[in-house]
């Protein structure tokens, strides 16, 4: 079965159907590991305990962004081929999305607390991770506002492609100010800073989120095919009924 | 060029007269920068070190208004339907319908921000350096603005999803903005920086703005 | 050392997380429930899907959708 039968939503539904338990065991079993690597990892030498916030802080960070990314291609996807699938993908991913910017603010914040003094600051990193949660809540917004899905997404696309500025700008806004925010210590040239015995907890919880997430997106496309097809059948029966 | 310059005629046209909302901008304007004072204080020092913050606070807020009925009304009375079936660009009429907007609802924002900063105790330097942020600053405001009033132009209540959209987006018009106009006053970054800066975004959004709104209204109109 | 004073935050922090992963499951598995008694219901009464084999596909959907 090629890639491309997966467009055919009965099709996406069956592959859902059967991949989702394995996805989802495989999310619980990379926690289980994640999370007793994070529990046994040592404490930073300068940041104590509280650098175990981290094994939270830095996956919702990159998933916030993955996801707009997922929601980015996606829109490519309703723009340029109408490929069928893709305005499930882009409505299914924008809560997910929402929810681990989310948890990337909060988490942030309970560790700027005891770290720099203070649960916020207007630098440029958090700024801009701001501005990606308030998008996507304009999103949301724009999903639940207008009525035809199919017009739904093609607007939901074109907010999504202009709102994609704000990935590069987040990712590199540490490099081009001067902020509060630590430099990037992971995805830079050059090795990662980060000791190992806490890079490696990090990187089995950053894997685990994301299984975790794609398990959550698939899920949730299952769920926007099944409201679609509620939804049929509901104009089928209004239209019976007159 | 004679149809685009007779959208640009015509919306500047319709602007101006009764309910058109070009004076209301102003109004409105001014009224922001009059509650303001009630609401801190007369402490005139700490007016005059927010003056400029409020002021493009303001200004962000009253082109926001004006930008409801930019497609909305164009729809309502099948314009736009007109104008989507023209030989004309639809990009280039939506960049006219921009700078009809800018024209009418910035341009008196920017005339009307130094007198009004005399209420918040600004100094000569200070409102020249705002008067300058606003001039190049505004028609950001506007062209992004034009995104939001076009994804939100079928709805009938579209006010309140536009601005939801449109503000994140025009953050960083108003971060440098206001960041270029304290510098003029404050220091330490030389007002050259975020000055620069905000032109780049203003330039940005010329393109980026009518691009985007016009596809949005092709989707959106079918 | 600072570690102890600090737990709190940790706690929160983690705690923080539960809440919101397990709001995005409940969501999930709510909504899958949901779309699927509705899809029940409609089946009862008697409204189902014309493809009720493999051939047709997105396009009888689509169609019917945008009647």
């Amino acid at each position: 079965m090629a890639i491309a039968d997966l467009a055919n939503p009965s099709r996406f539904l069956k592959f859902a159907n059967r991949t989702l338990p394995w996805l989802g065991g495989l999310t619980v079993i990379a926690f289980a590991f994640g999370i007793n690597q994070a529990a046994i990892a040592p404490d930073d030498y300068q940041q104590g305990a509280t650098v175990k916030i981290m094994f939270l802080h830095v996956p919702s960070a990159w998933l916030g962004m993955l996801a707009w990314g997922v929601m980015t291609i996606a829109a490519l996807g309703t723009l340029v081929w109408r490929h069928p699938l893709a305005d499930v993908t882009a409505k299914a991913a924008a809560p997910i999305g929402a929810a681990f910017t989310l948890m990337c603010l909060i988490t942030g914040s309970l560790w700027g607390r005891p770290m720099w003094g203070t649960y916020w600051v207007w630098d440029a990193r958090l700024t801009s991770v701001l501005l990606l949660f308030l998008l996507y809540l304009g999103v949301i917004a724009l999903w639940r506002t207008v009525e035809d899905p199919s017009r739904a997404a093609r607007a939901a696309a074109i907010l999504t492609l202009v709102g994609a500025i704000d990935l590069p700008i987040i990712k590199f806004s540490v490099d081009w100010w001067n902020t509060l925010h630590q430099p990037a210590s992971v995805f830079r040239l050059g090795a990662p800073t980060i000791d190992r015995s806490i890079l490696i907890p990090l990187l089995i919880m950053a894997v685990a989120f994301t299984l975790l997430f794609f398990t959550l997106l698939l899920a949730a496309m299952r769920n926007e095919i099944l409201r679609r097809r509620v939804r049929t059948l509901r104009l089928l029966q209004a239209n019976a009924a007159s | 060029m004679t149809a685009l310059a007779a959208v640009l005629v015509r919306d500047m046209r319709i602007a101006v007269r009764v309910g058109g909302g070009a004076l209301m901008g102003v109004l409105f304007f001014l009224v922001v920068a009059t509650l303001v004072p009630f609401a801190l204080g007369p402490d005139l020092a700490l007016l005059q070190r927010i003056g400029p913050a409020i002021l493009w606070l303001a200004a962000l807020l009253a082109s926001l208004l004006a930008l409801d009925r930019l497609f909305a009304a164009d729809h309502e009375d099948g314009s736009l339907d007109l104008i989507l079936t023209g030989r004309t660009p639809l990009e280039l009429v939506v960049l006219v319908k921009g700078v009809a907007h800018w024209l009418t609802t910035g341009v008196p924002l920017i005339v009307a921000a130094p007198l009004i900063g005399l209420m918040l105790n600004l100094d000569a330097r200070a409102a020249g350096a705002l008067v300058l942020t606003l001039l190049v600053g505004t028609p950001a405001l506007t062209f992004i603005g034009l995104i939001g009033a076009a994804l939100a132009v079928t709805l009938r209540r579209g006010g309140l999803l536009l601005a939801v959209l449109v503000l994140p987006l025009a953050v960083p018009v108003l971060i440098f903005g206001v960041a270029a106009a304290n510098a003029a006053v404050i220091g330490p970054v030389p007002f050259g920086t975020p000055f620069t800066i905000l032109c780049a975004l203003t330039l940005a959004s010329l393109v980026v703005g009518p691009f985007a709104a016009a596809a949005a209204l092709r989707q959106e109109i079918e | 050392m600072q570690a102890t004073a600090h737990v709190d935050f940790i706690v929160a922090a983690y705690a923080a997380a539960i809440v919101i992963v397990g709001a995005l499951i409940g969501w999930v598995l709510l909504d899958y429930r949901t779309q699927l008694r509705r899809l029940a219901d409609m089946e009862k009464r008697g409204f189902t899907r014309r493809s009720a084999t493999e051939r047709t596909g997105p396009t009888a959907e689509k169609a019917k959708a945008d009647a």
